[in-house]
């Protein structure tokens, strides 16, 4: 009964396919349509301008700046957060010194380790971003007051204020603000690795730097794969967003040093009321999570490893 | 976590499953999707209410019994005010349904879907961040012409039209091209540069009436260690509060018309060369307090309080705002800029003042005749006392602070208003090219060269060429002034 069965897996598939399509994929054939329109967002009346937006879209310096900082976000911040991540469940898990019984063991006092690093996890990104907010603060904040108290009264940088740090600041926040969900799942994945790989290991004489490259990592290869994936809509998507519109100067400043093509619609849409221009670029950061995905999933074919 | 149990080959089917769809969710993320919720509803129906009859008491003919949506930004000002307004057109039309009143603070995601689908509300607080674009609505018909309601007798003075009882620049300020009166600005904000008497009498000065003597003061100030100026660098688009009446008082009205109606090397002007010279050696002489490129409105002014600087450029909100911080014996008072030099077109004085809380009557709205009333009551003296009494800022209603008990900070609102007399500039600039005024002018402009990061020189190059863009481009709606 060949065909019962597939109108058995249809009829269970109707409903969230449905939905899948009402809500995602509607909209994605909406957006492309309203970007070859004038649309303002406030008036139901609008007409179709052909590619115009397009043109002007590849002739918008901001464009390119917005779009040249949002590369930059989708390359550094899943390579340093799940960099720091990686290094940290590992020195939780493995990275402890020898103790009698154990051939493996977390640096003393980890379970503590575990739920500091989880913490900013559970506080919402506003928050996180308004509290840095406060640290950058050049005049009293916990930064400078830091560098005062240390005798360095002479660098004080202007942290936000200043184009060639405003964009790193805000990357440091949103690695910290997520590193500690990385250190959680790797350390989850980590605990599932047999302990006797690591006592081969040691038995054949590897040190700790060997034992994390030769068979931490490969082992914990599909959870680092999800995680670039997921620092991947952190870094495109609201997370980004809400950090740079929050923290920076303008937002977006100073001088367009923090610009990310998120923020770059929400401006177009809702200050300069000009939606269908704003959904070109909309269709712009499409394409560009189009190419990050396809990379990621590339990259991620690699033989299994079966334990 | 402590398990050593390996989960062998189901969990890396699932986690497969849980990649692929964080991919799919990777797409669909970030594309901005609820931009297009509900774009093409269709225009509405135009069911409006009857007009009432025409009589003494009710000039602009308001059905008795229809009701009435107001929905008010609820922001610095609060909607208390409102309320107490609402209560008054109902004594007035007894037989109407109680007002339907709503306030929220954001009014574009509250209210875009309605003007989308044609049944907007009938009287609208069109402020604060999500404030809905004014030249789009104007440009895609979207309001009311308040031409009725500026004709109409006041409540207080039946032969004085209401058009005659606004302060100086309100009316103007809501004709976009022509005559047709668009909003109706309520609130009126006093902007310049802000200081503390206390802070200025502890310096044994006066507040600087040349810019010779602003230097020296600043000076004076420095070796005691107190920064002359501080700025909200975060948003550097609070200097031209003080800046641009400065141009203008330099260059007389026609600079500041001239960079409103973006024309062409408009930014050359000497007088704006001098102002910003001017600014740019308080950067240079450190007389800015270390640091202000970083900080928020809020943190400047802070800064400012608590007497690290002498001076910070703002609007008559700031008392408001800063009041959390501001010692009881501050003395907080607001300055008209300094004369650059006896060659200056304009007298000192000269400031800048203009309407806030903007009011909107959709031209959709279902009783816009119940909405030009209400404004009517607001524009009474009798609100306007309310008003200013509740939420410290003066009204567009010319008057009514008569009997009132006023702090420092709005006594020197009204005391520079009637010393500037006819010498009150209104740049347009912030209310026509919101995009052009803060991202480009204040922040890559002006922002960068009070952070010593280019010079007046490059400065100005760079803003002409900003103005020049935004004088091209086709799709913003271009003004003149009249």
């Amino acid at each position: 009964m060949q065909h019962g069965k597939y109108r058995f897996i249809v009829g269970f598939l109707v409903v969230p396919l449905a939905l899948y399509a009402i809500f995602v994929i509607w909209p994605f054939v909406q957006s492309i349509y309203y970007s070859f329109t004038d649309w303002t967002g406030l008036s139901p009346d609008f007409k179709m301008v052909g590619f115009d937006n397009y043109s002007r879209m590849l002739d918008d310096d901001i464009f390119w700046k917005s779009l040249q900082h949002s590369v930059l976000l989708v390359l550094l911040l899943p390579l340093v957060t799940l960099g720091l991540a990686l290094f940290f469940a590992f020195m939780l898990n493995v990275g402890g010194r020898r103790r009698k019984n154990a051939t493996v063991a977390g640096v003393r006092g980890s379970s503590f380790y575990k739920i500091a690093y989880f913490f900013p996890q559970v506080l919402s990104i506003v928050i996180v971003a308004l509290l840095f907010q406060f640290a950058f603060n050049p005049t009293s904040g916990m930064l400078n007051s830091t560098l005062k108290a240390v005798g360095l009264k002479s660098l004080q940088p202007d942290w936000l204020g200043d184009p060639n740090l405003a964009l790193y600041c805000v990357m440091v926040v949103l690695i910290w603000s997520t590193v500690g969900f990385f250190v959680v799942l790797f350390s989850a994945g980590m605990a599932s690795i047999p302990k006797d790989f690591y006592e081969a290991a040691l038995l054949d004489g590897a040190d700790r730097i060997t034992t994390f490259f030769r068979i931490t990592l490969p082992l914990l290869w599909d959870t680092v794969q999800s995680g670039w994936v997921y620092m991947g809509i952190l870094a495109l998507g609201v997370e980004a967003f809400t950090a740079v519109q929050v923290m920076t100067v303008g937002p977006g400043g100073p001088d367009y040093s923090t610009t990310i093509l998120p923020l770059y619609v929400y401006q177009t849409a809702f200050r300069d009321a000009q939606a269908g221009y704003a959904t070109t670029i909309g269709v712009g950061l499409l394409i560009v999570t189009m190419l990050f995905a396809g990379i990621v999933m590339r990259l991620g074919r690699r033989e299994r490893l079966e334990f | 976590m402590g398990s050593t149990s390996a989960h062998k080959n189901e969990g890396l089917g699932r986690r497969d499953v849980i990649k692929r769809s964080a991919a799919l969710g990777l797409i669909a993320v970030p594309t901005m999707s609820f931009l297009t919720s509900c774009a093409s509803g269709d225009s509405g129906s135009d069911d409006k209410v009857e007009k009432g009859t025409k009589s003494a008491k009710n000039p602009l003919g308001v059905n008795e019994t229809a009701p009435l949506e107001v929905v008010i930004f609820n922001g610095g000002f609060g909607e208390q005010y409102a309320i107490d307004a609402e209560k008054k057109y109902n004594e007035a039309f007894p037989k109407a349904p109680k007002v339907k009143h709503a306030a929220t603070e954001k009014i574009q995601s509250t209210l875009q879907p309605r003007f989308n689908g044609g049944t907007p509300p009938d009287l609208i607080d069109n402020s604060g961040a999500e404030q809905m674009d004014m030249g789009v609505l104007v440009g895609k018909k979207q309001l009311l012409d308040l031409t009725p309601l500026m004709d109409a007798p006041s409540v207080d003075d039946p032969a004085k039209k209401v058009r005659d009882t606004l302060r100086p620049g309100v009316l103007e300020m809501g004709q976009f091209d022509g005559d047709p009166v668009w909003i109706m600005y309520y609130a009126y904000t006093v902007y310049g540069v802000w200081y503390s008497q206390t802070a200025l009498e502890k310096l044994d000065a006066t507040y600087p009436e040349t810019w010779d003597d602003m230097l020296a003061l600043c000076k004076k100030a420095k070796s005691k260690g107190i920064a002359g100026w501080t700025y909200p660098g975060k948003y550097p688009y609070y200097l031209p509060f003080s800046l641009y009446p400065f141009i203008g008082k330099i260059g007389g009205r026609e600079v500041l018309d001239k960079i409103d109606n973006l024309e062409p090397n408009a930014w050359k002007d000497p007088a704006v060369k001098a102002a910003f010279e001017a600014y740019y050696e308080l950067f240079q002489k450190g007389y800015i307090l270390k640091g202000t490129p970083g900080l928020t409105h809020i943190q400047s002014q802070t800064e400012w309080t608590k007497g690290k600087a002498l001076f910070i450029p703002n609007g008559s909100w700031v008392e408001n705002e800063a009041a959390p911080t501001t010692p009881d014996d501050f003395k907080m008072m607001v300055g008209a800029p300094s004369s650059l030099d006896s060659s200056d077109k304009l007298p000192f004085g000269t400031i800048w003042a203009s309407g806030g809380e903007p009011f909107i009557v959709p031209a959709k709205s279902k009783n816009p005749e119940g909405a030009m009333e209400q404004l009517r009551i607001m524009l009474s003296e009798e609100s306007s006392k309310n008003f200013t009494q509740s939420v410290k800022s003066l009204s567009a209603f010319n008057g009514g602070t008569d009997g009132l008990e006023l702090s420092t900070a709005m006594q020197s609102g009204v005391d520079v208003l009637k010393k500037a007399g006819d010498n009150v500039v209104n740049p347009r600039m912030q209310d026509w090219y919101v995009k052009l005024q803060k991202e480009q002018i204040g922040i890559a402009g002006i922002g960068e060269m009070m952070a010593g990061r280019a010079t007046p020189a490059e400065t100005i190059k760079k803003i002409q060429a900003f103005a020049d863009a935004a004088a091209k481009d086709q799709s913003i709606k271009h003004y003149k002034h009249q």
